[in-house]
């Protein structure tokens, strides 16, 4: 996983709200078994005609959004469906950070998998903030995550919350698995004193293969 | 002793380390099912680091998303990708030494619907799955969750899942349900209430006598749909009638073991003064069967209802998702819900398809024929529910009625597989999610109740089953 420390680039607005998973990686991407290709997925029945050609209204397809490296967000952004394909198919296409009000919590835990902030602001400041980048084409944007702050040069300043293990991740792209894995004898007691006090959830031929 | 909910006491037992002040902890997961479509990036990622799965014995492996309906099925489906996706999951169950309810085998069905048939699900589990509806758990006292791929890996490689506590939220709902009305409407009307993000961040108890009243399989369709409103879980107190649906399933502790279980489980409760950082309240006595007009499960109200118009007293964002939804659905401002003509009746998914929701389904259906020009369909949750239905004489009421009825599986839910409607075409449906495109590009979806969905099949557009019903 890519480390997240400082980046700029271009945010581009979506700001409807309720824009799901289902939407945001349609179905007919889900049937693979590896994660390559997913930037063609993104937003699909939006982003293309059914002619297969691009569709000029749709925003990404804008020639001032089409390097956007981070996206403004409507409530609820990543509802509905648990596929982690959206987050993968945003890494792929080049976006890095989603800046919004809410987001749904699967999708919300999805992307600090892979290496995509997802940062919340008030909806007051996330006005502001839209209405910087639709007046001002081209003018990039900057995330500093160590110090939570996103700026416009000129324009504003405004700082994000993020937990500090959230953000650590982040800052480090290590392997969470590793992480855990250092507490094996911890995770190794607890299990045998959990199945001991419920035994009924002790499988009786049970071969536990811990790593 | 300090009070506290049942979810402060789940989360308690299961916390193997407290890793911040943030309130995250290492969490250990009882249970875990996987899927054929969400889970082999993360076996790869597993094969790729050569690590092990912790403790195989607690994940059970189930086909249900990608796979072929047709009523005569005998293999893999017939699309490449999907065959892919059923083979792959059996190659890493075979290797990694996980169970699974292979397409052909008698148990297969759903995950949702076969978990809890299986009695796989028991009260005090904490239990993820690659699947945002993992919150159906909740009705049988579990407390379940829905994760993505990252942490399937995660969880298969540590039993574990590094996990934020939320906040809670109780939904209290008293008094009787009205003749024809759904724990399906009920939960309806709480996600209309809330909105669709109503709950995000948040983890819902369900509580108060209408709870108590309905049977276990409603209150599933109530956990399930949660999530609707955001929940990342939702949970019911497990009580005599919990502990009667799953004495007889297969997979629970027999003998003394049950006993004893039994009464460790009538302690998972949420302690009087236990305080809830929200609480909602819910008079059910109210309540219409509901429909869905929108694009957003939020966008719903009572079959009385109509289209509403964006102009009234609503908030510009609100403006501006209502006009969205209206020009995606094909609906005019003002139309009645019960002018609206249907294409498709589906009955399905892990919402609405265990046995109790055929029963009703036969129910309205007996005696009756679906209009011309509707195609219906039934996809039953699991392939025993399949099998019970039709001892039960269930299936040749569907099938004299003019009902397609298939095999088990996710089908029209989602449309991975080659159920799938076509732009413009509108469906009544059991189902959970109304989003643009769920049931194929450009298809338009209202969500309901089962027995409103046969009401709105045979007639033709979107009915009021209880009118239906009692005008015979
Ligand atoms: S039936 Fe629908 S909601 Fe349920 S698991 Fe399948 S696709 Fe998901």
């Amino acid at each position: 996983m890519e480390p997240f420390d400082t980046i700029t680039g271009i945010a581009a607005p979506m700001l409807d709200a309720n824009i799901g998973t289902d939407v945001i990686m349609p179905k007919q991407f889900l049937t693979g078994i590896d994660r390559k290709g997913l930037d063609r997925g993104v937003f699909y029945d939006q982003r293309f005609l059914p002619d297969g050609q691009k569709n000029p209204g749709f925003v990404l397809n804008e020639a001032r959004y089409s390097n956007a490296k981070f996206l403004l967000t409507g409530p609820n952004f990543g509802c509905g469906s648990s596929r982690e394909h959206a987050v993968w198919g945003l890494r792929q296409l080049g976006i890095r950070a989603l800046i919004g009000t809410s987001f749904a919590g699967i999708f919300f835990d999805n992307c600090m998998r892979n290496g995509v902030l997802a940062a919340t602001l008030e909806a007051r400041e996330l006005d502001q903030l839209s209405q910087v980048v639709v007046q001002n084409p081209g003018l990039p944007m900057t995330i500093d995550l160590p110090a939570q702050q996103i700026s416009i040069e000129g324009h504003m300043n405004l700082s994000f919350e993020i937990d500090d293990l959230r953000k650590k991740t982040l800052m480090s792209g290590l392997d969470p698995i590793g992480a855990t894995l250092q507490y094996k004898q911890d995770i190794i007691d607890f299990e045998d004193r959990h199945l001991q006090e419920n035994p009924w959830l002790a499988d009786q031929a049970e071969v536990s293969q811990r790593s | 002793m300090e009070s506290k909910t049942l979810y402060d006491k789940l989360i308690d037992s299961h916390t193997v380390k407290t890793l911040d002040d943030d309130g995250h902890v290492l969490l250990y997961i009882d249970r875990h099912i996987v899927n054929e479509y969400t889970s082999p990036q993360a076996f790869s990622g597993l094969r790729e680091q050569d690590r092990n799965v912790w403790r195989p014995s607690t994940t059970l492996a189930v086909v249900d998303h990608v796979n072929s309906t047709e009523p005569n099925r005998v293999d893999f489906s017939t699309q490449e990708s999907g065959a892919n996706q059923m083979r792959y999951l059996a190659d890493n169950c075979e290797k990694f030494g996980i169970e699974l309810f292979d397409l052909l085998d008698q148990r297969q069905g759903i995950e949702h619907v076969v978990a809890p048939e299986q009695g796989l699900v028991l009260p005090g589990m904490v239990i993820a799955a690659g699947d945002s509806h993992t919150t159906t758990y909740g009705a049988l006292g579990a407390f379940g969750f829905g994760i993505g791929t990252s942490e399937i890996e995660h969880l298969l490689a540590t039993q574990t899942l590094v996990y934020k506590r939320l906040k809670t939220m109780r939904v209290t709902i008293d008094g009787r349900l009205g003749f024809g009305v759904t724990s399906k409407d009920l939960i309806m009307t709480v996600i209309r209430k809330i909105g669709s993000s109503g709950a995000t961040g948040f983890v819902m108890e369900f509580a108060g006598s209408t709870i108590s009243d309905l049977s276990v399989e409603a209150r599933m369709t109530i956990c399930n749909m949660a999530v609707e409103a955001g929940a990342r879980g939702a949970y019911m107190a497990p009580d005599d009638k919990v502990f009667e649906y799953l004495e007889s399933k297969p997979r629970v502790p027999k003998g003394a073991l049950w006993s004893k279980a039994v009464e460790k489980w009538r302690e998972l409760r949420t302690d009087k003064g236990a305080e809830f950082d929200k609480e909602v309240e819910l008079n059910a006595s109210h309540i219409e069967p509901m429909v869905s007009w929108g694009i957003s499960p939020d966008q719903a109200d009572g079959i009385s209802g109509i289209v509403p118009n964006a102009e009234n007293n609503v908030t510009h964002p609100e403006k501006v998702a209502i006009e969205k939804a209206q020009k995606y659905m094909g609906l005019e401002a003002g139309t009645k819900f019960e002018d609206i003509p249907i294409t498709h009746a589906f009955i399905g998914s892990c919402t609405n398809s265990r046995i109790e929701d055929l029963r009703q389904v036969a129910a309205v259906l007996k005696g009756r024929q679906v209009a011309n020009d509707v195609r219906a369909i039934i996809v039953p949750g699991s392939s025993l529910v399949r099998q019970q239905a039709d001892e039960e004489g269930l299936a040749d009421i569907f099938k004299a009625a003019g009902f397609e009825w298939r095999q088990s599986g996710c089908s029209l839910c989602l449309a991975m597989n080659e159920d799938v409607l076509k732009p413009g075409e509108r469906c009544a449906s059991s189902t959970n999610r109304n989003f643009e495109g769920r049931q194929g590009a450009g298809a338009r979806t209202h969500l309901m109740s089962p027995a409103m969905v046969a009401a709105a099949a045979i007639t033709g557009r979107l009915t009021d089953v209880r009118k239906l019903v009692q005008g015979t």
